[in-house]
C-alpha cells in the first residue's frame, strides 16, 4: 500500500496517527506527479516549493494541536480558475498566462486554514468552456484509463489527477457539467453543489448564475468532508447562503428512500452500455432498500438549447473585462504607432482568446442583441423556469433522481473538437441541473467493454447534498466500482 | 434563423473581436449550425412563463456599511500589462 493509494480521509488519519508526516504525504503526491504527469498532463502549474514549505507549517500546526481537521496535511489540487495568491492562475487561457492573483479564493482560504496543502493547479478547458479539456491554451489532458481519450471537461485536469492517484482530491467548477462529466469519464466521485452552497469569490467567472465550485474525490466520504469544508455563506459572494450542516452518512441501507429515473435520461443518443450500467446501479439501490421508479420530465428536452444561449450570454458579458488594460494579455503595439483604444481591445481579445471562447462570446453577444434578445435570451430564460418547475415537481415526489452523467464513456482526443454541436450534446444530462440550481453527484457505476468508466448521476432538491452523499456512500459500501484504478498508470 | 456574413461582422464588432477570413467563415458555419439547433426553443410553449434569471429566489443582500481596508494600489497594478506613475496605461481615447 502506497500513500497515494489512500483516500483523503485515510491519509488524513494516517497523518494524525503519525503513521506518516505531512511532508511524506506531500512528497508522495509530488513524486507521483513527476512520474506520471508527463503522460497525463493534468497540471498546468506544480507548486513543489510552496507545497513543501506549507507541509512544514501544517505539520507544526498538527503537532501543537492547532490543526485538527480530518483533511489537515492532506495534499490536494485546484482547478486553474480558482484564484491562488502568489501562484499564477491561467484559466487555461493565453489571456491569463502570466496572471498572478493577489488574493485567495474563499474556498482556497478555507482549505488552507484547515491545513490542506495545494500541490498544483490543474488543466481545464479555456475559461471552463468545453467538455474535453482540449481547448486549454497549454496542452490537452489525457484520460488515465486510456491516454488516447479525453478526460472530459472542463475540470479534466482535476478529474485525471484524482484518477491517476496524483492527489487524493481536487476542486473543480461546474457550470454545465464540468465536475460531473469528467468525474464520470475518469471514474471518480464528483459533486456539483447547490447553487449558492459554496462561495464563488475568487472563481474566475464563466456564467455567474450557473457556476459552482465542488470536489472531485475517490469516494463519497471524501466528497462529504471536502464539501463541508468549503461550503457556507461568505460576505464576499452575495449569492452564497448558509445551508444546514450535512447529516452523518452512517446509514448502511437506503430504506425509505424513493429514487426516480426520468425517461428523458434513457432516450435517444444514450450508449447502450452506459444505459445498462446505470440500470445496474438502479438495481443495486433497490437491493439496498430504495424504491426506484420511472418518471417523465419532458421539459428537459429544452435544456441544451437554453443552456448554451444563457451560458454564452453570461460569458460574453463576464469576459468583456479582458481588454488588455487592467490585467492579463495585451496585444503588441501597432508598428505604425497609430493606436486607438478599441483597436487595442479587439486585437488583445482576438489574440488572447481561443476558438471555443470566441465561439461562445459571439453566440452570447448575438443572443443579447436587440432584435434577437426576446427570441433567444428571454425565451431561454422562460425555458429555464419550466425546467426548474419540472424538477420541483419530480423532487416533491422523489428524494433523488438517477440517470447517466453523460451519454457515452470517454471519447478519443480530437473527435469532437471541430464539431461544437456534437460536443455540446454530450452535456445533455448535466446542464439542466445547473439551470435549476440543484446539487448533482456523479459516481462510478462500472465500465464499458473497453474498461472505460461509466458514471451515474444523482440529483436532489436544493441543499439535498446530504441525500446524494448518503445514497452514494451506501452504494460504494456495497460495490467496488469507485475503487477501480486505471491500469495504464498503476 | 438565417445567419449572414453581415450579422457575423456586426456581432464580432460588438464583442470587440477581429476575425480573420477563415474565422469569419467558421463563425458563420458554427453559428448557423448552433442556432438551427437552438431554434427548437421556439416550439416550446412559454406563454405566461416568467423568465428565470437566477436559481435562487434572490432578495437584496444588505450589510452594514463599515470601513475596511481595500486592495493596496501596488496590488491593483501588479498584473497591469502597462503602467506608469501608479496608473494603468492605455492608448489615447479622447483627442
Amino acid at each position: 500500500m502506497q500513500l497515494t493509494d489512500l483516500t483523503a480521509l485515510e491519509l488524513g488519519a494516517a497523518i494524525k496517527s503519525r503513521a506518516c508526516s505531512v511532508e511524506e504525504a506531500v512528497r508522495a503526491s509530488l513524486a507521483r506527479i513527476a512520474a506520471l504527469d508527463g503522460r497525463i498532463g493534468a497540471f498546468i502549474t506544480v507548486c513543489e516549493q510552496e507545497a513543501l514549505q506549507e507541509a512544514r507549517r501544517v505539520q507544526r500546526g498538527i503537532d501543537d494541536g492547532s490543526l485538527t481537521h480530518p483533511l489537515a496535511g492532506v495534499p490536494m489540487a485546484l482547478k486553474d480558475n480558482l484564484s491562488t495568491r502568489g501562484v499564477r492562475t491561467t484559466c487555461g487561457s493565453r489571456m491569463l498566462e502570466g496572471y498572478v492573483p493577489t488574493f485567495d479564493a474563499t474556498v482556497v482560504e478555507r482549505l488552507r486554514a484547515l491545513g490542506a496543502v495545494c500541490v498544483g493547479k490543474t488543466n481545464m478547458d479555456e475559461f471552463a468552456m468545453g467538455s474535453s479539456t482540449e481547448t486549454s491554451y497549454f496542452h490537452p489532458t489525457r484520460n488515465p484509463f486510456d491516454p488516447a481519450r479525453v478526460p472530459g471537461g472542463s475540470s479534466g485536469g482535476s478529474a485525471a489527477a484524482v484518477a491517476a492517484r496524483e492527489v487524493p482530491y481536487a476542486l473543480g467548477s461546474d457550470t454545465g457539467g464540468s465536475i460531473r462529466q469528467p468525474a464520470s469519464f475518469c471514474g471518480v466521485t464528483g459533486l456539483k453543489p447547490t447553487y449558492g452552497a459554496v462561495s464563488r469569490y475568487g472563481l474566475i467567472a464563466y456564467a455567474s448564475s450557473l457556476d459552482q465550485i465542488g470536489p472531485l474525490c475517490r469516494d463519497a466520504l471524501d466528497a462529504a468532508a471536502v464539501h463541508a469544508a468549503i461550503a457556507g455563506a461568505d460576505a464576499r459572494d452575495a449569492t452564497s447562503v448558509q445551508a444546514p450542516p450535512l447529516p452523518p452518512l452512517g446509514a448502511p441501507d437506503l430504506a425509505g428512500l424513493c429514487v426516480g429515473i426520468p425517461e428523458e435520461y434513457l432516450g435517444e443518443g444514450l450508449d447502450p452500455q452506459v444505459r445498462a450500467r446505470v440500470l445496474d446501479c438502479a438495481q443495486t439501490l433497490r437491493e439496498l432498500g430504495a424504491q426506484v421508479e420511472r418518471c417523465s420530465m419532458p421539459a428537459l428536452r429544452a435544456a441544451i438549447p437554453a443552456y448554451y444561449v444563457l451560458a454564452s450570454a453570461e460569458a460574453s458579458s463576464n469576459l468583456s473585462r479582458y481588454d488588455g488594460i487592467k490585467y492579463g494579455y495585451r496585444a503588441a503595439p501597432r508598428p505604425d504607432g497609430e493606436e486607438d483604444l478599441t483597436g487595442l481591445y479587439a486585437r488583445t481579445r482576438s489574440e488572447g482568446f481561443g476558438r471555443e471562447v470566441k465561439r461562445r462570446v459571439l453566440l452570447g453577444t448575438f443572443a443579447l442583441c436587440s432584435g434577437y434578445y426576446d427570441a433567444y435570451y428571454a425565451k431561454a430564460q422562460r425555458a429555464r423556469a419550466l425546467i426548474r418547475a419540472s424538477f420541483d415537481e419530480a423532487l416533491a415526489r422523489f428524494d433523488a433522481l438517477l440517470g447517466p452523467t453523460a451519454p457515452t464513456t470517454a471519447f478519443p482526443l480530437g473527435e469532437r473538437l471541430d464539431d461544437p454541436l456534437q460536443m455540446y450534446l454530450g452535456d445533455i444530462y448535466t446542464v439542466s441541473v445547473n439551470l435549476a440550481g440543484l446539487p448533482g453527484l456523479s459516481i462510478p457505476c462500472g465500465a464499458d467493454a473497453q474498461g472505460l468508466p461509466v458514471g451515474a448521476q444523482l440529483i436532489a432538491a436544493p441543499f439535498g447534498e446530504g441525500t446524494l452523499l448518503r445514497i452514494a456512500a451506501a452504494y460504494q459500501a456495497a460495490t467496488g466500482h469507485h475503487r477501480r484504478a486505471p491500469k495504464e498508470v498503476g | 434563423m438565417k445567419v449572414t456574413r453581415e450579422l457575423v461582422d456586426s456581432v464580432a464588432h460588438l464583442a470587440r473581436l477581429d476575425l480573420d477570413a477563415a474565422e469569419r467563415e467558421a463563425a458563420l458555419r458554427d453559428l448557423t449550425r448552433i442556432l438551427d439547433y437552438v431554434d427548437a426553443l421556439s416550439a416550446l410553449d412559454t406563454d405566461g412563463v416568467q423568465p428565470m434569471s437566477h436559481a435562487l429566489r434572490l432578495q437584496n443582500v444588505l450589510r452594514a456599511d463599515e470601513p475596511a481596508p481595500s486592495m493596496a494600489a501596488q496590488d491593483v497594478l501588479q498584473n497591469a500589462p502597462e503602467r506608469k506613475d501608479g496608473c494603468f496605461l492605455a492608448p489615447r481615447a479622447v483627442e
